[in-house]
């Protein structure tokens, strides 16, 4: 995936379209990371001000959910399950080669995830957000080197 | 012109099933026959998917777990007409999986197209909520309570007695909140009726929002559900261009809004408090109870907290009577119970029956025991802050009552099964771990004992003064049970505990111990 380099004007247009909600702190950081792919240091002032709450609540927001990051994602992400459903599946095991298997391919970032909800064919992951079934290294590193 | 069903349920899509309605399309085209793809959502018998159906002058025909490779040999055995193939499964309401199950709230799920209302229509929906636009409020809330339902979410608390808090407190607006932060680790009938039923739950939140006086809803969608946030958000659409939802519903004057928000990919956002915050844009921080949600919940209003389930099965409730909702089940548990098998299993997916059944005939009769072939050593029932049980437990009735004497918990009706070769004890330091990792850090005994108890459970696996560590470990899980404000830290000495009661082989007798 690729997202725009950073920039204020169009942050201020990103932040504009939710910070007049109910609660606007948490959403406006996710389409911030959405639009750029993370969150950068930048934003956080613009959606402190934009929201009406201290930078130090939006830092408070930004640091509390595991899904908002504040560097740039690698080019392909891949959330392999390693909660208990996939764990008795032999989960454990995938993550670990497959993070072996790629440690050297720099677009690939793969991380943890705790249910993806394909607890009944297990192990389960995600690649670029297309849920996986089944999964082994074998076929995690096939999709990849598809991609 | 034939109708195939090809499920667009994502994990039909994890297994191939897009590629198999491309295929289908592909090759009728190829072959110049006129065929029609519906991507229904999954009749849960995931161990099939994908499972293709072909409408037939005799019904529906099934054949499954089908690969983008038997296409072909699909099309020449004449499938569109029903034709014998080795994946053929015969009737679809026939497959026995299928048959014996009792399917109230999952009835329509992965038989209707998820998004044409028309469908939805032709197969009951809307029935409830054209009863209760005629009704009260009073007497909504009076049916919901008659027939028993109770929350499906985890703690069971009975879901009229929660909305008759709603009806009675006075404010100026009020809500109406659906926790659908499915995150628990075996479970996801909640995304599944998102994906193949999103009607079903908007019009339980409507009657919800009728009978207690609220006119705005909000779905708390899991990030880790991208195909049931988009399923959801078009179906808002739909409904409020329908005119079930929205301002004047179905031309009465009442009107009822959803909006959805999406979690951060936070477990402690299940908790209903936590997740009143995280929808006000704020850290997934617990709240003290009282005041309870339904007095003082989302930016201080009177508020409804179901799930998923709780609010899907609502219309069913209406249309059918409290009195049929409640001749099922057992006891204080009435009504059906969406299982969800998962884990090491044969044949895992969703199993919907009345209360009451036994874990053994869940596991054994609809499971067909692991999918490895060895032999069944655990399963985890309710999650990851469920107890572990062992397979001496399988006559142990499936209901709220049963399994809380049997030392367990229901909780949201997920069973994932172990095979011979989990080890108990790293097992129990998961839960430790899984809690260090998602407590949201407001109870001590919650941010901190998790971190202590991976600790000390790493020191008994290491084989360090076994004896001591496990006094140690069980006397801090009851400082965490007593300690903690939510289930994070109150239950997650439940697998703890279970695993050290049900296998303390695991604990007691590792390599290199020192005792």
């Amino acid at each position: 995936m690729q997202f725009p380099a950073w920039s204020q004007e169009r942050a201020l247009e990103v932040i504009a379209r939710t910070s007049g909600e109910p609660g606007p702190v948490l959403v406006t950081l996710q389409g911030i990371q959405e639009y750029f792919g993370y969150v950068p240091d930048g934003a956080v002032a613009l959606i402190a001000s934009a929201c009406n709450v201290s930078r130090a609540d939006v830092h408070g927001v930004l640091t509390f959910y595991h899904d908002l990051r504040t560097e740039l994602p690698r080019k392909v992400q891949i959330k392999i399950c390693v909660a208990e459903a996939c764990q008795s599946m032999g989960a454990r095991d995938v993550a670990e080669s497959a993070r072996k298997s790629v440690i050297d391919n720099l677009d690939v970032e793969i991380s943890n995830a705790y249910c993806l909800g394909n607890c009944a064919l297990a192990p389960a992951a995600s690649v670029d957000g297309k849920l996986r079934g089944r999964v082994s290294v074998k076929s995690l590193v096939k999709e990849i080197s598809q991609l | 012109m034939t109708i195939v069903y090809v499920p667009g349920d994502s994990a039909a899509r994890s297994v191939g099933a897009d590629q198999v309605a491309i295929e289908i399309a592909s090759q009728a085209n190829a072959r110049g026959l006129d065929v029609q793809i519906v991507r229904n959502g999954s009749r849960g018998a995931l161990f099939l998917e994908p499972l293709v159906e072909v409408l037939t002058s005799s019904g529906r025909i099934a054949f499954g777990p089908v690969s983008a490779d038997e296409i072909n040999s699909l099309f020449e055995a004449d499938f569109l007409n029903g034709g014998d193939h080795v994946l053929a499964l015969g009737k679809s309401d026939e497959i026995a999986w299928l048959a014996k199950q009792d399917r109230v709230t999952f009835a329509r799920v992965g038989i209707i197209d998820p998004l044409s209302i028309s469908d939805y229509e032709s197969h009951g929906g809307l029935t409830g909520l054209r009863k209760a636009l005629d009704m009260k409020s009073e007497d909504i809330v009076e049916q919901v309570t008659a027939s028993g339902l109770r929350g499906r979410g985890g703690a069971g608390f009975p879901a009229g007695v929660k909305w008759r808090t709603v009806l009675n407190t006075v404010g100026e607006k009020k809500y109406i909140c659906c926790n659908a932060d499915e995150g628990d680790s075996g479970t996801f009938a909640d995304r599944m009726v998102m994906e193949g039923d999103p009607f079903m739950l908007l019009e339980g939140m409507t009657i919800a929002g009728i009978a207690v006086g609220a006119t705005e809803g909000v779905i708390y969608i899991r990030s880790e559900y991208p195909d049931a946030i988009e399923m959801m958000k078009k179906a808002i659409v739909l409904a409020n261009e329908f005119g079930s939802l929205g301002e004047n519903i179905l031309g009465t004057e009442r009107s009822f809004h959803v909006r959805i928000r999406v979690g951060g990919g936070s477990y402690v956002c299940g908790e209903e408090t936590a997740m009143l915050e995280s929808i006000e844009g704020k850290r997934g921080v617990v709240r003290s109870k009282p005041p309870l949600p339904a007095i003082e919940g989302l930016f201080g209003k009177p508020t409804v907290i179901n799930n998923v389930l709780t609010l899907a099965t609502v219309p069913a409730v209406m249309s059918g009577g409290a009195d049929a909702y409640k001749a099922r089940g057992v006891g204080r548990s009435v009504g059906t119970q969406v299982f969800q098998l998962g884990g090491n299993i044969a044949r895992g997916g969703i199993v919907e029956l009345a209360f009451g059944t036994t874990l053994g005939s869940l596991i054994n009769d609809y499971g067909s025991g692991t999918f490895s072939g060895k032999s069944i050593r655990a399963v985890q029932i309710g999650g990851p802050l469920g107890a572990y049980l062992p397979a001496s437990s399988f006559d142990v009735s499936m209901d709220y009552e049963s399994l809380l004497a049997a030392g367990g918990m229901l909780g949201h009706g997920g069973l994932v099964l172990f095979d011979e070769s989990v080890d108990m004890a790293i097992q129990a330091k998961f839960a430790m771990e899984f809690c260090a990792l998602e407590s949201c850090g407001k109870c001590t005994p919650c941010r901190i004992g998790s971190t202590r108890g991976a600790e000390t459970i790493t020191k008994i696996i290491d084989g360090q003064d076994i004896d001591g560590n496990k006094r140690l470990l069980l006397d801090l899980c009851e400082v965490m049970t007593d300690g903690s404000l939510c289930a994070m830290g109150g239950l997650t000495p439940l697998p703890v505990r279970s695993a050290l009661l049900h296998f303390p082989e695991d604990f007691d007798s590792r390599i290199g111990a020192t005792k």
